[in-house]
């Protein structure tokens, strides 16, 4: 085995808290990477992994210190370097690719600028050749217009575009390692797979050796060679790709496996039996909601959700589906009264509900609740716990005094939280704990229906896991329906009874939860679906390469399918011009040009 | 460049500073239709008998509703008709015109001898955040900040002229034929005018150039190994031009304020000394046609600075 | 499945205070308490002349000397100094109260917000000592117009500030919590949005009244402030203005006085937003 291109040994980091003292946030790592190979730091949010990656850097966070240990990559020793000797060492020996790449390029320079910067800053080459260098590894990375994109500003720019030219911007000194800090979580799903592909194919043509930081182990079993495993600045386990995923040693790696694992369905609650006639709790007919005031047709000029059609029944549960732009989160909104419908009907227990919350009943805003994705701002960090649980209690039923106390323990006790945390105030809390809290004040008004934007998004793979226990629990125990609002479709699958596919705001597919698995799916569901890494290694490569496509075509300009720019299976005259119909089935709806049969018999994955 | 979309936002970016400048007007003429007693008696005098006034008021077209008189003063101020001193009777452009001169004078040297020293000054701060030196630049401007005008003058004038007998606190003559004549007239009142200025101005500097300086991008900049002359001046300045038009026009703006007093302190004959003689003998036309011309001032300023922040934005110049 | 949630103690906060703290807390409640005590513990009445020679300095039988006329300075300014701080207060406190007032309700958006931040950039464009000068050779420099005067050019920063501050605070999703639920806007502005705005707001108070006591005592200097036989600091420096010349503690002091005042509050101010940020710049 020949030397490690990256050593570790011994590594400290000490923070400085705001009170004066210090705490170690990262003590004893050992690590080596060899050349050529890619290590991936696999961790929940507080784990160290990003701290640890910086310091390959020799970088530490503003009030944070590398207090003891040695660093070394490519021969270089860091730890006891200079500021101007670490200076030689960054963007030219070690690059770095950050997180959110709309917060790393500068918004008032030319990306082309910023991309030759560290060429230019270490006086390898040329402008002129630097330019060039940066032209072919955008085109190496699958960049679209990789002649023109370098004038542009970074505004002008998508996210996953974005996300390859800081790549480029990394890999034009020809490092001899490349940092890679979750560069994908902010990305789609969909985008998330053409970022990984290209990342993975530049790597390996080059042979650079890269560290990539993750809290997502099915996209790290794409890319890595081996996965250290960290929890709390410390290493709990480390091993080859294989050993990890299927052979884990620590509980808490077995942990992490199991939570990245596709989740059992649950079963289905056993609710009370229908009886005939009765109207749905919620139901949306032919719903359209947008803003910036109405054109000729009386429809508003921006539309966000254009003919949503919903039923949901007492005690079941609804999932939506869409990336970003889809309109999901205002389709919440629009069911909790805080944004007002164009047109459209809305009704809860078969009555017309109102579209804005002013004029609506106590009773009715009671019974639909919103909980949202951040619980760091869904919570007043003026008011303690308890306070916010309680208002809802004062509010909606008038509890008071020892009363509304007991309630407020109850529900503690039904979220599974302590009650020593009621006269704490958010700050206090952890991620997990303040989505319960949040939790628990929507349940508190005692609710018939939870419309949950994104509840588990924002959290770690093991608290969403727990999280999303507690929901199917309560389900159960309550009676309770939702409507599950996410990006995530093994979530959905999972919760859901009925799945909506939601795409720029117009519904393409809406099927049981047993239908997702098999038979005809909408185009871009299917790309959804076969857009989410397995959780082994090797799955990139089967991905269907024909089935991505970037920018190949313009979008529809008038009544013509939404999804027409980005489908494999497009017929130009046809998908660009005339609005596509919906088909039914017992299970599913599609609104799609082509029929059912030529959907289910494979015709995505033979284009 | 030449983006419609930005023009537009430009152009209506001078309209608002224009309907500003129109309200404006209505605030000042309002606030002096309250003086009690009216013009003609000011003018009169001991000499007031009601044939007198009444004869003089016709003249003034006192009479007329306020929205008249209001038309016929603003109407005469766009035509450049700045009215006539109650007091002296002389028209008050020619009155204004030489003091207006003299004022730009101290302000122009002013601002020639702060905005650079204390832009420098404010990066350097900012650059050195949390060293000895910023430290010392942030107690020394906080206090600069904090005490009045005539404050600092009489200091200036305690240490330099009575103590060290090198400049003299009031200057009689105003002839400049050398070098040393220009320092012996301006010296103290453009030193003490430069003081609030250059204090106030640093702290908003080094306010624009921390904030960039925190900033992710610069951050990513430096793991790229960016040196950090580059970093200030290559990442944080372009991002800092707006805030720092903003200081500039602000502290700028404080000159008008400044003046007055400076003006005062060393009889220094400028608009805001005459402006300040006027209050005290109520010449009320002159009054109204220096606040306009000070308010008008500001407004440019601040409007000035607003279109560098929209125009040095890539975001609004390429949508 | 359920996994436990481990339940961490609550941090106990060590409070250190800082220096600032302390040296601006108690310079600014020195100045409070002479506002209050001070003319009934002045040695002479402040008009009397009790010195024969003028311009005195500093003895035992005068502490800070006697002034142009011979009048003990000690007295003078333990009375100006009332006047001083009761006037920039209670300024500061109308333009506070109004200012927070209108940047509250012009935050819900709508027409107020556009009246409103019209009506105050129109003050605001008005350069402040121009703007008293404008209004006191109007109405006369009486207490009153004084004070409104104050309030009125110092009242669009409060407003500014306190309009960014609750579009800041609405932006964040417990107050769209809260509307979801249906509260009226009296609860939303008291229980959510204040107790997130009220260091700030404090922060901005303080800065008022420096503002306040500055263009107070420039007022007073220009003889268009605080009239004779009342006097306030900034009438004092200029009544003794020609003892600069030798520099006497007759203009020296209430000049010194005014800016330990604004210092001190602006150490105060410094002070409160440092601590709530938890952590030094």
């Amino acid at each position: 085995m020949s030397a490690p291109l990256v050593r570790l040994a011994g590594l400290e980091i000490t923070a400085t808290l705001p009170d004066g003292t210090d705490r170690a946030i990262v003590r004893d790592i050992d690590l080596a990477v060899q050349p050529g190979e890619v290590l991936a730091l696999i961790g929940e949010s507080g784990s160290g992994k990003t701290t640890i990656a910086l310091s390959l850097l020799g970088h530490a966070r503003r009030g944070c210190r590398i207090s003891g240990g040695e660093i070394e990559v490519a021969g270089h020793r860091l730890d006891g370097m200079t500021e101007q000797q670490l200076r030689a060492v960054r963007g030219r020996v070690v690059a770095y690719v950050a997180q959110s790449a709309a917060a790393a390029f500068n918004p008032m320079l030319p990306i082309m600028r910023q991309v030759i910067e560290p060429a230019l800053v270490h006086g390898l080459m040329s402008r002129e050749t630097a330019e060039d260098k940066a032209r072919a590894l955008f085109r190496a990375l699958a960049l679209p217009n990789p002649d023109t994109v370098g004038d542009r500003y970074p505004h002008q720019v998508s996210g996953g575009q974005l996300q390859r030219l800081m790549a480029a911007m990394a890999l034009i000194t020809d490092p001899a390692l490349v940092i890679f800090d979750e560069p994908t979580t902010a990305l789609d799903v969909t985008t998330q797979i053409e970022v990984l592909k290209a990342f993975k194919g530049v790597v390996a043509d080059l042979g650079t050796t890269a560290v990539y930081v993750s809290h997502d182990l099915a996209v790290v079993a794409q890319i890595a060679d081996r996965i250290c495993v960290l929890r709390d600045g410390t290493v709990q386990e480390e091993g080859a790709i294989d050993a990890i995923l299927f052979a884990p040693q620590q509980t808490y790696t077995k942990a992490l496996v199991t939570a990245a694992a596709p989740r059992a369905p649950a079963v289905p609650a056993e609710c009370p039996p229908r009886s005939p006639g009765e109207p749905p709790l919620l139901e949306l007919r032919n719903l359209v909601a947008g803003y910036g005031g109405q054109d000729a047709s009386g429809n508003p000029r921006v539309r966000i959700l254009d003919d949503i059609n919903i039923r949901i029944e007492r005690g079941k549960v609804l999932g939506v589906i869409g990336e970003s732009g889809s309109g999901k989160s205002t389709l919440a909104r629009v069911v909790a009264g805080l944004h007002a419908p164009s047109s459209g009907y809305v009704s809860l227990d078969g009555l017309p509900l109102e579209g804005d919350i002013r004029h609506r009943s106590r009773a009715e805003l009671r019974r639909v609740q919103l909980v949202f994705q951040n619980a760091d701002t869904a919570l007043n960090p003026a008011m303690t716990v308890g306070d916010a649980i309680g208002r809802p209690l004062s509010f909606f039923h008038r509890l008071g005094g020892r009363e509304k106390r007991a309630e407020v323990l109850r529900l503690f006790d039904l979220v599974q939280l302590p009650a020593s945390l009621a006269s704490r105030r958010p700050g206090e809390l952890s991620g997990g704990q303040k989505q319960r809290v949040n939790l628990a004040r929507a349940l508190a008004a005692r609710p018939d229906l939870l419309l949950c934007d994104e509840v588990t998004s924002a959290l770690d793979p093991v608290v969403a896991e727990a999280v999303l226990d507690l929901l199917v629990e309560l389900r159960r125990e309550l009676n309770l329906s939702y409507m599950f609002i996410t990006h995530d479709i093994g979530i959905v699958r999972s919760i859901a009874d009925q799945v909506m596919v939601l795409y720029a705001g117009a519904p393409v597919e809406l099927a049981t939860r047993d239908a997702l698995s098999n038979g005809a799916h909408h185009p871009y569901a299917d790309l959804l679906m076969s857009s989410v890494p397995e959780l082994r290694p090797g799955w990139l490569e089967g991905a269907d390469s024909a089935f991505v496509l970037t920018q190949g075509r313009e979008a529809s300009v008038n009544g013509g399918c939404r999804f027409y720019s980005r489908c494999a299976v497009a017929r130009p005259g046809l998908c660009d011009t005339a609005s596509p119909p919906s088909r039914h089935a017992d299970d599913r709806t599609i609104t799609c040009h082509h029929d059912l049969d030529d959907l289910a018999s494979g015709l995505i994955h033979a284009a | 460049m030449a983006d419609r979309w930005i023009l537009r936002l430009v152009a209506r970016r001078i309209g608002g500073a224009l309907l500003t400048l129109f309200l404006v007007s209505l605030a000042v003429f309002s606030i002096s239709l309250l003086m009690g007693g009216d013009a003609a008696e000011a003018i009169l005098g001991q000499s007031a008998t009601p044939e007198a006034l009444a004869g003089l008021r016709a003249s003034m077209n006192l009479n007329a509703p306020p929205y008249l008189r209001y038309l016929e003063w603003a109407g005469g101020l766009l035509r450049g008709h700045l009215g006539t001193s109650l007091i002296t009777g002389l028209p008050i452009a020619e009155m204004i015109l030489p003091r207006l001169a003299s004022s730009l004078q101290l302000a122009g040297l002013t601002a020639l001898v702060s905005v650079p020293f204390a832009l420098t000054l404010g990066i350097i701060a900012a650059v050195k955040r949390g060293s000895f030196l910023d430290r010392a630049i942030s107690m020394a401007t906080i206090g600069i900040v904090s005490v009045p005008e005539f404050l600092i003058a009489t200091i200036a004038v305690l240490i330099f002229a009575v103590t060290l007998h090198w400049l003299p606190a009031l200057s009689s003559s105003r002839d400049i034929f050398s070098v040393t004549d220009l320092i012996r007239v301006f010296a103290m009142p453009v030193m003490t005018l430069s003081c609030v200025v250059v204090a106030q101005m640093i702290r908003m500097t080094r306010a624009a150039v921390c904030d960039a300086l925190d900033s992710s991008y610069v951050e990513a900049a430096r793991l790229k190994g960016v040196s950090p002359a580059r970093l200030v001046l290559g990442h944080a300045l372009p991002n800092a031009i707006g805030p720092i038009a903003n200081a500039i026009a602000l502290s700028l703006s404080i000159l008008l304020g400044g003046v007055i007093v400076i003006e005062v302190i060393f009889n220094y004959p400028g608009i805001a000394r005459l402006m300040v003689d006027a209050v005290s003998t109520r010449d009320l036309p002159l009054i109204q046609t220096v606040a306009m011309i000070f308010s008008a001032t500001y407004l440019m300023l601040v409007t000035v600075a607003d279109i560098v922040a929209i125009l040095s934005n890539p975001r609004l110049r390429h949508r | 499945m359920t996994t436990s949630i481990p339940v961490t103690p609550a941090p106990r906060k060590r409070f250190r205070p800082r220096f600032s703290l302390v040296l601006g807390s108690g310079v600014v409640g020195f100045w409070l308490v002479v506002a209050v005590l001070g003319p009934m513990v002045a040695p002479h009445s402040p008009g009397q002349v009790v010195d024969l020679d003028v311009f005195s300095p500093m003895s035992s039988a005068f502490p800070l000397g006697s002034d142009y006329l011979g009048r003990d300075v000690l007295s003078r300014m333990l009375v100006a100094a009332r006047y001083t701080v009761f006037i920039a207060l209670i300024a500061t406190l109308i333009a506070a109260a109004c200012g927070i007032f209108c940047g509250l309700v012009a935050a819900s958006g709508g027409w107020p917000d556009a009246v409103f931040s019209k009506m105050f950039d129109t003050v605001n464009a008005i350069p402040s000592l121009m703007f008293g000068l404008v209004v006191i050779a109007s109405l006369g420099a009486s207490t009153t117009v004084l004070i409104g005067t104050l309030a009125l050019v110092f009242t669009p920063g409060a407003f500014r500030t306190a309009r960014a501050l609750a579009l800041n605070v609405t932006a964040l999703d417990f107050v769209t919590v809260a509307r979801a639920r249906g509260e009226r806007l009296p609860y939303i502005v008291v229980r959510e949005i204040l107790p997130n705005v009220l260091g700030p707001l404090a922060a901005d108070f303080g800065l008022r009244f420096v503002f306040v006591t500055l263009l107070l005592s420039g007022l007073s200097f220009l003889g268009l402030g605080v009239q004779p036989p009342n006097a306030d600091l900034g009438a004092l420096v200029r009544e003794n203005i020609a003892g600069l010349g030798f520099g006497s503690s007759a203009v020296l002091v209430p000049a010194f006085a005014i800016a330990s005042l604004t210092i001190g509050m602006n150490l105060l101010i410094d002070a409160i937003s440092a601590r709530r940020a938890g952590g030094g710049r």
